[in-house]
């Protein structure tokens, strides 16, 4: 099996689009829509890197990174944080609670690839 | 509008100003120094020739003691001057205004126009940062925009596709596609809406006095015996949250005008001379109540011309109704000599105080203030107090020299007061002498 990769992410057609060009690179692509369990489903299941969005349904993207980064066992895992909110806040914000990529949409498929294979070898 | 009545004020405070003594004057100009006085004193009417020595004789123009500046241009035109900072000859407003009044009231234009624009781009800046409908509808945007591109790199870039997921991914894109269109619509429409156009740097409160001004600030609608306000305020053309706050005031209007019945309360305003506390004491209501009434007579009926303002207990104004000569800024800052203020450290007390401006002339206004609780009292919070304020301009002179009181206090040139906050801008100062 793969490496693993969790997509926490609420919109179904860009889940489906990651979903597939990261599997054809080799991943084993994991789907979380929801941000109230979402660090239920990390423990359940440690990914090696989650792409993470801002805007989710419950709790955001920045409080699931939050608590990520406090925990001893998973403060570790890469995390590439997908928004569509561009302001240099949001990647102040997210950079300092410890995101290890900031992207903000529209990205392309080739960086989303080229930054999980980075975060990988990290 | 000429102020023929205030010439002698005019006289007196140019001559004050360069320092001249009454004797010399009335020399300079042929008069004695007693007729000299009258005339000063607004106790003598004053014009042709004897008006144009006394021009000369103080070196300004016969216009500027004949018919003044008026004050509330160069109340708006030292506000011009304080956002500029030092740059203009503040002192020499009022001869600016005298010599080239429609330059005068240019600047003021300009000024107030500058103020709607800052407003509305520091409105148009809260907006794209804090308004959570933009922000979710943005959002919409571009994750649909996202979801397409992706959707359509995998199809032009995956030339080994098959046919499932290349049908897929069209559908995809087809879906995304109509969510685009829809969502940019609905943007579209949300800047496309009134309060994003015109108004958008004007104010609820602002909304509503505009619409009261165009009536005089009486609503003969709901002075009948039974006031429909829901019909009133449809028809104000006011919407959302400008009509919401019509509707409170046409509820407040309506008790006001049921305890204070119109006929009634016109006979004994002009049997009490107007006095809110004789009035609060006929009708056993309260006084502000009495303000209010009074600062919604019918015009063109006799009644004395009147301003009336309410605030919070930030100083904020919530209501005005403006009369000429008197302003007070909207949101804070003003000067806290005003009895509107003091009224708010003395709630249920009545404050009746005479005040005058530091204009040229100077302005004088009688003011009724009165502060009340308006929420019952609770032992957890503070009291939500209201004051409430009538301003009569002009009145009579009275036995006590009057409190001086000024707009705010970058444009106000005392000097020595102890409730100034900060320094007036460059040029005031020099007028110490009023």
């Amino acid at each position: 099996m793969g490496k693993r990769v969790l997509l926490i992410e609420d919109e179904p057609n860009i889940i489906e689009a990651i979903s597939f060009i990261l599997s054809r690179d080799g991943w084993t692509v994991h789907i979380h829509e929801d941000g109230d369990t979402a660090m239920e489903k990390i423990a359940l299941t440690p990914p090696d890197v989650i792409i993470l969005d801002v805007m989710l349904p419950g709790r955001s993207g920045f409080d699931i990174l939050r608590d990520l980064r406090s925990h001893t066992e998973w403060k570790e895992i890469p995390v590439m944080m997908l928004t569509a909110r561009g302001q240099e806040k949001d990647r102040e914000l997210a950079l300092r609670l410890g995101a290890n990529h900031f992207m903000t949409k529209p990205f392309s498929n080739a960086d989303v690839r080229d930054y999980v294979r980075t975060l990988m070898e990290a | 509008m000429p102020n023929r009545r205030l010439t002698g004020s005019r006289i007196r405070e140019k001559r004050i100003d360069q320092g001249l003594k009454q004797a010399a004057v009335a020399e300079a100009v042929g008069i004695s120094p007693s007729y000299l006085n009258l005339i000063e004193h607004n106790r003598r009417r004053i014009g042709g020739r004897l008006l144009s020595d006394l021009a000369r004789v103080l070196g300004v123009e016969t216009a500027l003691l004949a018919d003044g500046a008026d004050s509330e241009l160069l109340d708006q035109m030292r506000a011009a001057a304080a956002i500029a900072g030092d740059v203009a000859e503040v002192a020499r407003a009022e001869e600016l205004a005298s010599r080239y009044p429609g330059w005068a009231r240019l600047i003021a234009l300009q000024a107030r126009r500058l103020a709607v624009l800052e407003d509305r781009v520091q409105a148009l800046n809260d907006r794209i940062a804090h308004d959570p409908q933009l922000s979710s509808a943005l959002h919409e945007v571009i994750s649909a925009v996202t979801a397409i591109r992706s959707s359509s790199s995998i199809l032009v870039g995956s030339e080994d596709l098959d046919d499932d997921w290349q049908r897929r991914f069209h559908e995809n894109i087809h879906n995304d596609s109509v969510r685009l269109a829809t969502s940019s619509e609905a943007l579209i429409a949300y800047l496309e809406t009134p309060d994003a156009g015109e108004d958008m740097g004007v104010s609820v409160a602002e909304k509503v006095e505009k619409h009261l001004a165009q009536v005089g600030f009486h609503l003969a609608d709901l002075e009948v015996t039974e006031p429909d306000i829901t019909a009133y305020v449809a028809s104000s053309a006011l919407t959302e949250g400008p009509a919401d706050l019509l509707t409170v005031f046409a509820k407040q209007y309506v008790a006001d005008a049921k305890a204070l019945p119109l006929q009634e309360f016109e006979l004994a305003c002009q049997a009490t001379q107007y006095d809110p506390g004789r009035l609060a004491a006929r009708f056993g209501a309260p006084v502000d109540a009495i303000l209010r009434r009074i600062s919604t007579l019918p015009q063109g009926s006799g009644h004395p011309p009147n301003g009336l303002v309410v605030c919070d207990s930030s100083g904020s104004s919530l209501f005005t109704k403006p009369v000429p000569g008197f302003v007070l800024p909207r949101a804070g800052g003003a000067c806290p000599l005003w009895p509107i203020y003091g009224a708010m450290g003395r709630p249920t007390q009545p404050l009746k105080v005479e005040v005058v401006l530091p204009s040229v002339p100077a302005l004088r206004f009688l003011c009724y203030a009165v502060a009340y609780p308006v929420a019952s009292a609770r032992f957890d919070a503070p009291p939500v107090l209201r004051s409430t304020m009538l301003v009569l301009p002009d009145p009579p002179q009275g036995s006590a020299p009057p409190v001086e009181v000024g707009i705010s206090c970058r444009i106000c040139p005392r000097t020595f007061c102890q409730s100034r906050r900060e320094p007036a801008i460059s040029g005031l100062a020099v007028q110490s002498a009023l």
